[in-house]
């Protein structure tokens, strides 16, 4: 092997440095091409194909390879991911670039060359003997690594007309550079642009769209109007933050209030934490989620966040006079203590852009190619594409993406990139709303399950060591029906010393999920299973979640025992843990089990378990309670689904029985129990699950919801609470209690993964335990394996590895775990609202009772208790006189017309479905009762003149 | 900005190595006619120097030194002002520079036949020109040729290298940029006939299962180290025994 050698030097400025680096350049890298016989053999993985074939383009008839330079993959990457697009050759100086200027693209570019199906091939140019280049004099990085690339794409065209003449393969340089694209050219080596390739491309019209519209942003001059001022260079941005002119934060969109958003500000200082935008100009082209520097505004100019619901309906682009009218509203007479810190974004510091699901609205000129995108996520403003399938995109939900956004446009521009189905079909929606959650939710891949064990599976010799067998004891499981991951079964039964032996089992996934591999990584980055209503995400491949891990009845399953030896008090004596094998006998439903507990007859020793279980439950619970736990109220509604066509036929409230409670209380204390062991044993490294306890300020609206029923809540510590909330009784309105349970729930804080070492308040306040964790579900938990994997090396049942003990991994999984379980609960959430609307819509029109959970300035949020249904009455139309309107915070209650309305308030509405704006199919809410002249809809319409067509259109047309 | 990507998926390393190649060696022995024996090696862009006193000489000034049974062995290490980017004035006898030289002793003193030269002492200097990665490695190199030179009885040759752990990949003869990105970084000294370890050291965690692979990726750096050390005496051999005979 031979080897050459160059020395780069290097300066550093700041105390000159010098820096002599070796840079081997070699004669052994090959160029990618199968059957070439002047490196062949010396390289292995992902390849090129010898004879492209596809892509037909009418500039190059022949088969070629493609070279993309930095910037075409940096912003062409839609175009490179399609599979249309294949055998590109992907430099190493072009790659590095990537990655220095952007993290996304360097991980989707690494993908697609994982992908054999693209033959991407990555060449290492800047080893390679005869294609380095080193820079000359005067000559700066860019020039020098443009050079490189041309040289690479002239090595290239000599190689392979050496290796076979007759087939005229040749590589075609891709730039969108204008001079390096002429340099290119002299040079002999056939460049194009990405739009030239593109379009040349014959038999994929429909790559078109996907591409960035970069090229046009300089030349065109619109209306020439420049409605936004110049946003900062980044060196002034720093300088400012640095001396406290600007702040830095990340942009949060209001969802009600197109022209309004927040600023989160990083940084500890309590003061200025949120800073208020208010009018387009001052938001600046920022988008949802962007990380932007701000200039906060002299007090004097300082407003209050308006509670006016506002959504941007302009057709027509660019008229921004229209705005400012608008703007004019939000600026309502408020007293001084509701203003709050206001500002303007000066600059961005980071975009955060990503592809967005929605909905083309057509132009209104027929022949135009360009339209507005509306996305279906409220705080992301519409896009301007421009394609040539307006027709067939129409009524379909699409996916875009933002290449940017120019200062005299009102919107910004963009390219199309997936068309996901028509609208309103449940699955182009369910697919939306995955996406627009970001959950990953893509088949896995090969790599992923070549690394599941091969069918048929056995336990064998191997899987025993350091494993207890335990598959004489009476193990059953207890789930909801049609469960089939099943990650826990009990058992319980007498000692011959009078004490009571208890364990609950759980799926060994650990056993089955290596650290490090891809099945290891794909379960870390999806982080938990998502549950829709008719479907399920898998976090692992089925065999390992509904057949492998889960601990159906009598198969031999592999598990993980917390073992505890108990009194009858349910004091715990002493507590094992250990690897099992077990094997359940009998999977039940909670109904199941519920039933066996009751009727007498039976006396089996499932049963006898059971009931053991469910002595020992009722007494941990109590003393759980005794200690401050909280038991809140949300409303779960469940959906019976046909079994044909999966669409929902009737809603229904959740029902818990006793024995839903005896499962939970064991799991909680299996996961106290872990918590302990593992924190005990890795003090710095065990992941925790905490839940801080709410700042008072949060419990503002319950306390004084609560007052204005003369009822007094006291929020000081978890414990007073729950009694304060038990005791919260009113024998005229016995559906109170419910209702300030569901609004205890919304004052308390999201619930955290966390790393031991990283923080110091371990305290979950809504279980009022001191030390917490999850242990009980890793089928579709990832931090449940993490738990595993901790335990398992603490009790000596399995090796350890290093990123299990390295605190600032185990943080990043926490970060990542935490926002999957965030995404999740939201895509649960809009699944279920998408199947209330399927089912609304099936049903017409209904009047039901409901209560008044918040009152907002002109319209108030209600809950159908009947169906745990939310939905807001509005009180404000456009179109109609407006009607008058009273808000008073301090209460909160809301006058109209003379008729005052509080929380708790008990009125009529009326549910129908709203379908008139096509992306967003909303439950709309109408007041019945009390009646309200102009505003409320009459009551004398029974329940059968509502379904009267002619009456529903009319309501319809809105 | 993203860190240096120390480990390509293409599987070459920052300066164009793959994950088990050594840097380019070059070696001279006898650099100095006064010293009893010298040499010079350079790794890659590490350079270093050795020059070694020895016997016959008794030992001048503390006798209470003397070991009855055998001989002692002496290491001094010093580096160059300039021999790294930034320049440092290091005092003599600084930490770093007194704990190079205890392990050379040890490494010496494993392979070093003490007990035919009971009552005298072996001196070994070696000085670092310029460190760019692995100077511990090295400086053994360059003392073993140096003792060789000096005709001191030796079990085996002494060859050193460095490894490192990336990845789940591990490296050879890590570079200072690779040393620089603080992963695990393992110090070997073999004697390659036997296979027996003269020096193991390593500072970083590591986990064990990880452990092996880094210590064969260095034990096969080191008897790649070995080939090209034997080459260089049998020249120097072959050389001097030319002027010999003429």
């Amino acid at each position: 092997m031979l080897k050459s050698k160059t020395f780069l030097k290097k300066t550093r400025a700041g105390g000159v440095m010098k820096i002599v680096r070796e840079h081997y350049l070699r004669d052994d890298i090959g160029c990618g091409a199968p059957g070439c016989a002047a490196c062949g053999g010396a390289h292995g993985g992902p390849a090129l194909e010898p004879l492209p074939q596809d892509p037909a383009s009418s500039l190059w008839p022949r088969p070629h390879y493609l070279l993309p330079d930095t910037n075409v993959l940096l912003h062409q990457i839609d175009v490179l991911e399609d599979p249309a697009i294949r055998n590109v050759i992907v430099l190493q100086t072009v790659l590095q670039e990537v990655r220095n200027r952007s993290a996304p693209v360097y991980k989707r570019i690494r993908d697609v060359t994982n992908n054999q199906e693209k033959h991407f091939y990555t060449f290492t140019n800047e080893h390679h003997r005869e294609t380095y280049v080193e820079q000359e004099q005067g000559e700066n990085a860019n020039d020098r690594n443009d050079r490189a690339i041309r040289v690479a794409a002239k090595w290239y065209n000599e190689h392979l007309k050496k290796m076979s003449a007759e087939n005229q393969l040749q590589v075609i340089f891709i730039t969108n550079d204008r001079k390096n694209k002429e340099k290119a050219v002299e040079e002999g080596i056939p460049a194009f642009t990405c739009e030239e390739y593109v379009k040349s491309l014959t038999a994929n019209p429909e790559l078109i769209d996907r591409l960035a519209c970069l090229s046009e942003e300089g030349k065109e001059i619109e209306s020439g109007k420049i409605i936004f001022s110049e946003h900062l260079p980044l060196s002034k941005l720093q300088q400012g933050i640095k001396s406290g002119i600007y702040l830095q934060g990340t942009f949060r969109a209001s969802r009600e209030n197109y022209l309004e958003a927040t600023v989160w500000i990083h940084g500890d200082t309590e003061e200025n934490k949120e800073i208020i935008l208010q009018g387009l100009k001052h938001l600046n082209r920022a988008v949802h989620e962007d990380i932007v520097a701000v200039e906060l505004f002299p007090k004097s100019q300082w407003v209050a966040p308006s509670s006016v619901v506002l959504q941007d309906e302009g057709q027509n682009e660019d008229d921004v006079e229209k705005e400012e009218e608008r703007e004019q509203m939000l600026k309502t007479a408020v007293n001084e203590k509701m203003l709050k810190p206001t500002g303007r974004v000066v600059g961005i510091i980071k975009r955060n852009w990503r592809p967005y699901c929605g909905m083309l609205s057509k132009s209104d000129i027929k022949e135009s190619r360009r339209h507005l995108f509306t996305p279906a996520d409220k705080r992301i403003p519409r896009i301007r594409i421009e394609t040539r399938q307006a027709s067939t995109l129409e009524g379909r939900r699409i996916i875009v993406a933002i290449d940017g956004w120019p200062r005299n446009s009102r919107y910004p521009n963009g390219h199309f990139v997936k068309n996901l189905g028509d609208v309103g079909e449940k699955e182009t929606e369910t697919e939306v709303l995955l996406l627009e959650h970001d959950v990953p939710h893509q088949p896995f891949s090969q790599a992923v399950l070549s690394f599941l064990p091969k069918m048929p599976w056995s336990i064998t010799e191997k899987d025993m060591k350091n494993r207890e067998d335990l598959r004489h004891l009476c193990v059953c499981s207890v789930d909801p029906p049609g469960c089939t991951d099943i990650d826990d079964a009990l058992h319980c039964r007498e000692l011959k010393n009078g004490n009571l032996e208890v364990g609950v089992h759980i799926a060994d996934v650990s056993h089955f999920i290596r650290p490090g591999n891809a099945l290891d990584q794909e379960s870390a980055r999806r982080g938990t299973t998502v549950y829709l209503c008719e479907k399920r995400i898998d976090m692992v491949p089925e065999l390992l979640s509904s057949n492998l891990c889960s601990l159906r009845c009598n198969v031999d399953r592999l598990a993980f025992s917390c073992i505890w030896e108990m009194n009858h008090n349910a004091e715990i004596l002493k507590t094992r843990f250990t690897k099992s094998v077990i094997n359940s006998k009998a999977s039940l439903t909670y109904a199941e089990a519920q039933m066996r507990i009751d009727s007498a007859t039976v006396n089996d020793d499932i049963t006898i378990s059971l009931r053991g279980l469910n002595k020992l439950a009722k007494i941990l619970k109590k003393g759980r309670i005794e200690k401050g736990a909280l038991t809140l109220s949300s409303p779960e509604i469940r959906f019976h689904m046909d079994s044909e066509t999966h669409d929902p036929i009737d809603l229904q409230t959740k029902e818990l029985r006793e024995t839903n409670s005896m499962v939970e209380e064991f799991m909680l204390l299996a996961n106290i129990s872990v918590a302990k062991k593992i924190h005990e044993e890795f003090s710095e490294h065990a992941l925790l699950r905490k839940h801080p306890a709410p700042p008072p300020s949060n419990y503002e609206i319950l306390v004084k919801a609560a007052k204005s029923k003369n009822l007094e809540i006291k929020t000081d510590t978890a414990k007073s609470l729950a009694q304060s909330l038990d005791q919260a009784e009113s024998p005229a309105f016995p559906y109170l209690n419910t209702l300030l349970r569901i609004l205890a729930t919304r004052c308390m804080m999201q619930a955290v993964y966390f790393c031991s070492g990283m923080d110091n308040d371990f305290h979950h306040y809504g279980l009022a335990s001191p030390i917490y964790t999850h242990f009980t579900s890793p089928i579709r938990r990832y931090a449940d394996i993490i738990v595993h994997r901790l335990l398992a090396v603490a009790i000596g049942a399995d090796c350890t590895y290093p990123e299990l003990t390295d605190k600032h991994k185990l943080a990043d999984i926490c970060k990542n775990l935490n926002f999957r379980h965030k995404m999740a609960q939201y895509a649960q959430r809009a699944s279920v609202a998408f199947h209330t609307q399927l089912f609304f819509k099936s049903k017409g029109i209904v009047s039901e009772e409901a209560y008044i959970l918040f009152v907002r300035k002109n319209a108030i949020v209600v809950l159908i208790p009947k169906y745990g249904l939310e939905g807001t009455v509005f009180f404000e139309e456009k179109d109609k006189p407006k009607p008058h309107l009273i808000y008073d915070d301090e209460i909160p209650s809301l006058k109209i017309e003379g008729i005052v309305f509080h929380v708790f308030d008990k009125v009529k509405v009326k549910i129908m479905l709203d379908s008139s704006n096509l992306q967003h199919q909303k439950i709309r809410m109408a007041l019945v009762e009390p009646q309200i002249p102009g505003i409320s809809i009459p009551t004398d319409s029974s329940n059968a003149d509502l379904n009267e067509p002619e009456k529903k259109k009319k309501k319809l047309e809105k | 900005m993203a860190g240096l990507e120390l480990l390509s998926d293409q599987g070459y390393r920052v300066d164009g190595r793959r994950a088990r190649e050594l840097r380019k060696i070059q070696a001279r022995m006898g650099v100095f006619a006064q010293a009893d024996g010298s040499a010079y090696i350079e790794q890659g862009n590490t350079k270093a120097l050795a020059v070694v006193y020895g016997v016959p000489r008794g030992i001048g000034g503390v006798r209470s030194r003397a070991l009855p049974d055998r001989a002692l062995v002496n290491c001094q290490y010093s580096s160059a002002t300039f021999s790294t980017g930034e320049r440092k004035r290091r005092p003599h006898g600084d930490r770093k520079s007194c704990e190079m030289g205890l392990q050379l002793r040890q490494t010496f003193e494993a392979a070093i036949l003490t007990q035919l030269h009971p009552r005298s002492q072996i001196d070994i200097y070696v000085q670092v020109l310029q460190a760019d990665g692995g100077t511990y490695a090295a400086c053994v190199n360059a003392a073993t040729l140096a003792v060789l030179d000096a005709g001191i009885p030796m079990r085996d040759f002494v060859c050193a290298c460095s490894a490192g752990f990336v990845e789940g990949t591990a490296l050879a003869d890590l570079s200072h940029v690779e040393e620089a990105a603080g992963g695990p970084q393992l110090a070997l000294a073999l004697l390659p006939a036997s296979g027996q370890i003269a020096l193991l050291e390593m500072d970083a965690r590591l986990h064990e299962d990880h452990l092996e692979q880094v210590l064969e990726a260095a034990a096969q750096a080191a008897r790649d180290v070995h080939t090209l050390l034997d080459h260089v005496v049998r020249q120097h051999v072959r050389e001097a025994s030319i002027l010999l005979g003429d």
